[in-house]
């Protein structure tokens, strides 16, 4: 049943492709209306609902003292989880990660990690003995596609406001999370050989490969993921390198520095 | 764990391991090397030891994961408990499962898949010692037992890693390398220079990736002459006399045992080509050009239209009775590409079977 209608629907979205069009009106290379809200759950040390389109993600930063990796004992821990909720979408459902959220997770993980946004050093308290460990989670509400950008924004405008809860931990004063970079995640889906920017479910849907580019503050990339059966042409990719940077310029600007 | 080295390229340009920065680590691989699997292969890149084996193309369970159109290609990465320095926990870990996803993905363009609907082909990939670029050494080992396993492929896929030491790119990073250096981007890509697998993790500015995918289809390259080294040894010969041979023994075998398919083939062409003759020579009445038309039809033909058994029948009596001679001589595979004249008539509209895949 699935593959009936969703060939009447693949063919309707690769022939407006083929004009330049998409089924929503956006252009290629244009995101959905994005809206950031922070401190949306005061249990949380720190958190972030995303609104992008329909998509809604909330995400919350839990901090606590536990002990630190063998490799890094003097550096804090970080650890992404996300569950696909069926509250989200009629294709999801109950119980543990499966490969599509463990996959989604350790993306948004990467670019977190990877680009330095937390100062990992000063979440030390007694090295190789007690650190800070930072749970972010994020929460899945509505599934109306690109998760993934969704959950990253979410992620670092949650760290962003988080807090170091030392007076609960016993462990001093609260302080503010070190955050020394601000990571954008941006994802592309090929619909007909053509990639474009922040897709819908339905796009997402009849589409075989997403990549998601993860830049920093100064341009450079710090995390990228090809996911899906399909092949990438290294034109497509480079294109979207740049297209990533210009655009994840504008949202850092827009939407994060002013947390 | 040793220390961060302070130099990983030194004065002459040699890396730790004194390779280049453009050179990859010695591979040797062995195909065939399990004998329960349906193929398999062991690799060494580097102090990597890797061992891949497929099973399948066999029936899928549950039955609710089947492809109704095409086989399942399911991708299993798994590290041995004791293949890293501090023993990790057996069993499936939130990294094996995205390298297992994403390795998967990386040969699903090559596979033929449309050929066994409802099936899986399991690629079981397990690192038996590692030292770093573990997942793009599975998947080179992995391409060589997909191919020993008999499973029809548009090619193969080779993987190596590009990453940043001492701010320079390098080619296929070493354990320092990955562990302390600046960037990992691991590739994977088809012959035909479509990248299949593309990750990265580190900071990398835009002119870096652009050099990153050069270096890394450089290194592709040298793996695909490696595979197919390999591949030569194992199934083929490179020596004119035996070829030679072969390729009579496979002619003599076309033309007999699988007469009647060549004769199906052939008379698909012969009977358009019995009409429009027919037509004109009906108009011109000149026996000589017949011949000439004839051939310059025949290589026109596509290979892809199918008849139903009693028009062949009919066509290769036909065009035995017009020629007077065996038609299973014309080899249709050798025609070019159809010119488009003859896809006008009604009995074309059927596409043979065989020839499925090209439409998708």
């Amino acid at each position: 049943m699935s593959e009936a209608i969703s060939r009447l629907k693949k063919d309707y979205l690769f022939n407006l492709a083929l004009k330049g069009q998409r089924e929503d009106g956006r252009g290629f290379d244009e995101v959905r209306d994005l809206i950031v809200e922070t401190n949306v759950i005061d249990k949380a040390e720190g958190s972030a609902k995303v609104l992008l389109g329909d998509t809604q993600v909330l995400v919350g930063v839990k901090l606590q003292v536990g002990s630190p990796f063998a490799d890094s004992a003097d550096k804090g821990v970080i650890i992404t989880s996300m569950e696909l909720n069926p509250i989200a979408s009629p294709n999801f459902e109950a119980g543990p990660p499966r490969e599509k959220a463990i996959e989604m997770a350790r993306v948004v993980d990467r670019g977190i990690r990877e680009s330095g946004a937390i100062d990992l050093n000063k979440l030390c308290i007694t090295e190789g003995v007690e650190v800070w460990i930072v749970f972010i989670d994020v929460h899945v509400l509505n599934d109306s596609g690109n998760l993934l950008d969704a959950a990253s924004i979410g992620a670092i405008a949650a760290l962003m406001t988080a807090t170091l809860p030392g007076e609960r931990e016993g462990r001093g004063e609260d302080v503010k999370l070190p955050i020394c970079e601000m990571p954008v995640s941006l994802s592309f889906v090929d619909i007909g050989g053509e990639l474009v920017i922040d897709a819908t479910n339905n796009e997402e849907s009849v589409s075989d490969l997403r990549l998601t580019i993860v830049t920093n503050q100064d341009g450079s990339i710090c995390a990228m993921q090809k996911s899906g059966p399909g092949t990438l042409s290294e034109e497509n990719f480079l294109r979207s390198v740049e297209k990533s940077r210009e655009i994840g310029a504008q949202i850092r600007e827009e939407y994060l520095l002013n947390i | 764990m040793s220390d961060k080295p302070e130099k990983f390229i030194d004065e002459n340009g040699l890396r730790l391991d004194g390779r280049r920065v453009d050179e990859i680590r010695p591979m040797t691989v062995e195909m065939g090397v399990l004998s329960r699997a349906d193929g398999s292969c062991y690799l060494e890149w580097g102090n990597n030891k890797v061992l891949a084996a497929v099973y399948g193309p066999r029936e899928l369970h549950p039955r609710r994961l089947q492809r109704p159109s095409e086989a399942l290609v399911r991708y299993r990465y798994n590290m041995a408990a004791f293949s890293v320095e501090d023993r990790i926990r057996p069993g499936p870990s939130r990294r094996s499962t995205e390298i297992s996803k994403v390795s998967g993905e990386a040969f699903e363009p090559v596979v033929m898949k449309q050929f066994y609907p409802g099936a899986v082909i399991d690629v079981f990939a397990e690192v038996l010692q590692a030292d770093a670029g573990t997942r793009t050494a599975a998947i080179n080992a992995a391409t060589l037992a997909l191919v020993d396993a008999g499973i029809p492929m548009k090619g193969l896929v080779a993987s190596c890693a590009v990453g940043k030491v001492d701010g320079q790119l390098v080619l296929d990073l070493n354990k320092p390398e990955d562990n302390y250096g600046d960037a990992d981007l691991p590739i994977a890509m088809t012959e035909d220079g479509e990248i299949t697998l593309l990750q990265m993790d580190g900071n990398l500015t835009a002119d870096e990736i652009a050099k990153g995918i050069e270096m890394a289809r450089k290194g592709c390259e040298q793996i695909f002459a490696i595979q197919k080294e390999a591949l030569l040894s194992k199934f083929g010969t490179t020596d004119e006399e035996e070829l030679l041979k072969e390729a009579e023994l496979q002619a003599e075998l076309a033309t007999s045992e699988d007469e009647a398919e060549d004769v199906e083939v052939v008379s698909e062409v012969v009977s358009e080509v019995v009409s429009e003759v027919v037509s004109e020579v009906a108009l011109e009445g000149e026996d000589d050009e017949l011949e000439d038309e004839v051939d310059e039809d025949l290589e026109l033909q596509d290979e892809g239209e199918a008849f139903t058994d009693d028009e062949v029948e009919n066509a290769s009596d036909e065009a035995e009775d017009l020629f007077g001679e065996d038609v299973s001589e014309f080899d249709i595979n050798e025609g070019t590409e159809s010119e488009g004249d003859s896809s006008s008539e009604p009995e074309d509209a059927e596409s043979n079977e065989d020839e499925g895949e090209k439409n998708e």
